[in-house]
């Protein structure tokens, strides 16, 4: 190799270098992370993370230490050391000493490891302060039912699906069962998880304290599409969120134009009535997500795709082939009609 | 009862004087012995062996066959996860394939090959002839065999479970896994928890019964003190497997509704008892690997293990541990918080006794001369790895922690970390430590030096990275990802990592089979080892010892230094005689006559087997399978053995060179 070439692999691998360690530190703050907390929970757990990782790091080489101390020790006598050659008693005292004290030191970190989490569990059990908001969540296989109860005024219940706002600073309290199998809420930029059990109602507590878009998943294996059942929490000051809840509790009305007007009667009259609903119009079916305000959220198919035009025909004409197995039938619509039907679905703000 | 009337009152007699038998005398006898014990040649002989050692031989070929099956699923799903929305296998395909993973590795390798190993070295170990119950035995292997058999058909007709090998309802019930798919997996659940149960039984009753003259509980081989407690382990744990799995079967086939929430029934209540059993089963593969280790430290140091009670309650207290851990798999359920700090102290706790047993053997390898053989490395690879499985075991018991991190990779990582490290390892130290008995050659060392440090660099370049991944935030069980999410690098190394422990396997198995050709003759005792399965022929004969040896010490090999060894003679010779002895002390209480070899226990698991089969389509397979299976019980009961013994005597010979 000559000296340019060899200075030019080694520019090569440094700057790979670089890129791998500026990853890998990008890496540690994500949408989808506990090593990145936005609330106090997560922060809390983040803090137990490290001081977990920290003392079993150095009992790992305490340990370890001693193992490799005692094999170079034992390393060091003759060959033909045999078992009848025996060692002074005190030495196998001493011994008995260490064993007895390394087994008590254990003893020692492992109660202080079951103080700190216990004592950790119950801090993070109680909603602190402020009264929360309540929102319920709904898991179906494989998409989230969220809604945000009015109980004095029950028309005025908010139903959305895959993406939760909430205000920051305010502690949420959710409230999740599910349709059909167990599934499991996770956010973990926010809170660990929290399994929604048919038959069973769980409760889980979380507060944002940054304004983000933080992304959870399911993490129970639910079936087929258990890898893409994503949702968004969107984290968004008061004012904001105040803004978002009273625009989505508005019904949808018909279009203007000519072509959403279409649209609308190939939403009516076709396949996607009989399973979704869309409030102020005549379709009521809730076996699907709610498409009231689609148009308003960031993604669809649970978080698998960007919500725009041509992503949305895609998932209509043939959902199967970007989420296998899922519960939505492809569908044979006429380009005109599909054209319509997507500006219908765009007025769905 | 007769086996009292039969006791040896002559044993113990003051006028009996040890006498020195001449070579002709013990060729005599081995003649006789070789004789008697001889089971024919061919294959239905093959068939209806009852040898500890040929059933427990297949039980160990048939389990590291489903360990490369289980592999090959492994190193699937990696060339799948290694890039982000990778269109190498879909959903439907990568259900299966994580649920057939996780069954074969669970139920039909790792409890298997450390039962098999059981059976094969704790009736040398302690010093009898054959296990207490052979036919049993040997029904035990069958059932295991058509379990797995009738797993990997279906797989291969492309009705593979695909619920997760904990098969979780509701979505493992009728409603949401309609066909034969979770059928296939809640039966083949039934024929291993049959193997295993009759495996622990067997060896139970084997420990307490047969060992040698005077190996009383405080000198019996640590490895069979890890054997005994895994039994009494499978004993308590499996009937909550064999009640979920029997309850999802009948809801499945019978329309029950034991989990269905619609009419009544609880999906929390599986979790319950799934976990009940499935904790303790991680135990189940663990504690017989501890054992393992004892014996390799033992004689790669050539000193006694450090702390010998120490160690044995350690491992009880284990078993008994780990029977109060099974909620920590639930914590995101709706529990209540004190219950939940319960099992946290309790997930806690355990590791203490797995620490008392690392620093004793720390101790050990202190005070000995290490050998730093294939099979002693593999054991230092235990350390280094176990210990990091241990340490997030402790984290994760945490509840807040374990809320950030179960059911994501971290969890992957952890228990690959603990079941690798923790079993697996100690399993290929064993290996190479008594394949030499089994099969009268070494393994290559050279060869082996490659195996370890390939499947060390392996292990670690898969599983480590896991950890970060999972805090990363991503979940198990998904057959793909997203680019954006930004785990793509991390998971293209760890299916690099996968890559490596596929060529260390590669190389173990050239090991086999280029040793079983040429390997360097074993000799008795190559390792210079002290415990009994040294002191025969390797392998060993059918009749395992030409006399059932007298135990004087912990160290029966190492005791006998000046070259002999006290043993029991006046056995008969030209019958499958054994010895019973006390529970504790180890005295001679009477004779006992093994039963010989026969086809009903393959007869027996034939249609025993098909009706747990047809089962799954029909009920009816319960009724005509009962009727055939009374009559080979029927025959199988048929008493057989006369009565008539003569009284055994304690004898004194040298040791054969």
């Amino acid at each position: 190799m000559t000296t340019a070439a060899f200075r030019d692999a080694v520019a090569r691998s440094r700057a790979l270098v670089i890129i791998a360690t500026t990853g890998a530190m990008a890496a540690c703050t994500g949408f989808q992370s506990a090593l990145d907390p936005k609330g106090p929970k997560a922060e809390a757990v983040s803090h137990l993370n490290w001081f977990l990782v920290i003392t079993a790091a150095v009992v790992y080489v305490a340990v370890i230490g001693a193992l490799f101390f005692a094999l170079r020790r034992a390393s060091a006598r003759p060959v033909a050391f045999a078992r009848d050659d025996v060692e002074e008693p005190d030495r196998e005292r001493a011994r008995v000493r260490w064993v007895a004290g390394a087994a008590a030191v254990s003893a020692l970190i492992l109660l202080l490891f079951l103080f700190v989490d216990v004592s950790t569990a119950r801090s993070l059990s109680q909603v602190g302060g402020v009264r929360p908001l309540r929102i319920d969540v709904v898991g179906h296989q494989w998409w989230w039912e969220v809604t945000y109860p009015d109980i004095g005024n029950p028309q005025n219940t908010v139903s959305t699906a895959n993406e939760i706002h909430v205000p920051i600073g305010r502690p949420v309290l959710i409230k999740m069962t599910s349709d059909d199998v167990i599934h499991s809420f996770w956010a973990p930029n926010l809170d660990g998880k929290k399994d929604l059990i048919p038959g069973h109602e769980t409760i889980t507590w979380f507060r944002a304290d940054t304004a983000g878009v933080y992304r959870g998943q399911c993490a129970e294996f639910c079936g087929h599409q258990h890898a893409k059942m994503a949702f968004f929490i969107v984290a968004e000051p008061r004012v904001n969120f105040e803004h978002w809840l009273t625009a989505q509790k508005s019904p949808a009305t018909t279009p203007a134009d000519s072509l959403g007007q279409a649209g609308e009667k190939v939403f009516m009259t076709g396949t996607c009535a009989m399973c979704h609903s869309i409030e102020g119009t005549s379709a009521g079916s809730k076996y699907g997500p709610d498409l009231t305000h689609l148009a308003s959220r960031r993604t669809i198919a649970a978080g698998t795709l960007p919500n725009n035009t041509g992503n949305l025909a895609g998932w209509i004409l043939d959902p199967q082939s970007i989420k296998p197995g899922a519960k939505m039938p492809p569908n044979q619509i006429d380009p005109q009609s599909l054209r319509a039907l997507l500006a219908y679905l765009g007025t769905l703000r | 009862m007769t086996a009292r009337s039969q006791a040896l009152p002559a044993f113990n007699d003051p006028d009996d004087r040890p006498g020195i038998l001449t070579v002709r005398e013990e060729d005599e006898i081995r003649a006789k012995l070789s004789a008697s014990w001889y089971e024919g040649s061919g294959f239905v002989a093959w068939l209806k062996s009852t040898n500890h050692k040929s059933i427990a031989k297949r039980y160990i070929v048939t389990a590291v066959i489903f360990f490369i099956l289980g592999g090959l699923e492994a190193g699937m799903m990696r060339a799948q996860l290694s890039r982000p929305e990778n269109r190498f296998i879909g959903p439907d395909l990568y259900n299966q394939i994580f649920t057939m993973h996780g069954s074969t590795m669970m139920f039909l390798f790792a409890v298997p090959v450390m039962e098999a190993i059981g059976l094969y070295f704790v009736p040398l170990m302690i010093g009898t002839r054959n296990v207490a119950f052979p036919r049993l035995n040997a029904l035990g292997y069958w059932m295991y065999l058509f379990g797995g058999l009738l797993l990997y058909a279906a797989f291969f007709l492309n009705t593979g479970p695909d619920a997760g090998w904990f098969s979780y309802v509701p979505l493992a019930g009728p409603q949401y896994s309609p066909g034969k798919r979770v059928d296939v997996w809640a039966q083949m659940i039934t024929f291993t928890e049959i193997a295993a149960l009759i495996g622990a039984v067997e060896i139970v009753t084997t420990i307490f019964k047969q060992r040698a003259p005077g190996m009383s509980l405080n000198r019996i081989p640590l490895f069979v003190w890890a054997q005994l407690i895994t039994a009494f382990m499978i004993i308590f744990a499996l009937p909550a497997i064999v009640v979920s799995s029997s309850m999802l079967a009948m809801d499945r086939l019978i329309d029950t509704h034991f989990f269905n929430p619609a009419e009544g029934g609880d999906a929390l209540l599986w979790q319950h008892l799934f976990w009940f059993f499935g904790h303790p089963e991680v135990y189940i593969i663990f504690i017989p690997a501890l054992g393992m280790i004892s014996s390799i430290v033992e004689a790669f140091t050539r000193r006694p293990i450090f702390g010998y009670p120490a160690m044995v309650l350690s491992l009880i207290s284990t078993a008994f541990l780990g029977f109060g851990l099974w909620v920590h798999h639930m914590f995101a359920t709706p529990l209540p918080q004190l219950g939940q700090s319960f099992f946290t102290a309790a997930s806690t706790a355990i590791a203490l006794p797995s620490g008392v047993q690392i620093f004793c053997w720390i101790a050990t390898i202190w005070s000995g001369r290490p050998r730093y053989t294939t099979s002693f490395m593999f054991v230092i690879g235990f350390f280094l790895l176990f210990i990091i499985g241990g340490l997030t075991g402790v984290m994760i018991a945490s509840v807040p922690y374990d809320l950030q991190v179960h059911d994501t990779y971290f969890i992957v990582s952890h228990f690959h970390y603990v079941l690798i490290g923790g079993a697996v390892f100690p399993l290929f130290g064993a290996f190479y430590f008594w394949f030499p008995k089994i099969t009268g050659r070494m393994l290559s060392e050279r060869l082996g030096k490659w195996n370890f440090w390939l499947f060390f660099i392996g292990m670690n370049v898969t599983f480590f990275p896991m950890h970060i991944l999972g805090l990363l935030g991503m979940p198990r069980r998904v057959y793909t990802y997203l680019p954006e999410m930004g785990w793509g690098n991390l998971n293209a190394l760890v299916s690099l990592g996968a890559v490596i422990i596929v060529a260390s396997v590669c190389v173990f198995l050239a090991n086999v089979l280029v040793s079983l050709r040429s390997g360097v003759p074993a000799g008795d005792n190559p390792w210079d080892a002290s415990t009994l399965e040294w002191a025969t022929s390797s392998p060993p004969p059918s009749y395992n010892h030409l006399f059932i040896p007298v135990v004087e010490g912990r160290d029966p090999l190492w005791d006998a230094r000046d070259g002999e060894l006290a043993v029991v003679t006046g056995l008969r010779t030209d019958r499958h005689e054994g010895l019973v002895t006390s529970l504790m002390d180890a005295e001679p209480e009477h004779r006992y006559e093994f039963k010989r070899e026969t086809i009903l226990p393959l007869m027996l698991a034939v249609f025993g087997g098909g009706t747990i089969i047809i089962a799954i389509f029909s009920p009816w397979g319960v009724t005509i399978g009962a009727v055939l299976s009374l009559i080979i019980l029927t025959c199988w009961f048929w008493p057989t053995i006369s009565p008539d013994h003569d009284t055994p005597r304690r004898g004194r010979i040298r040791r054969s060179p």
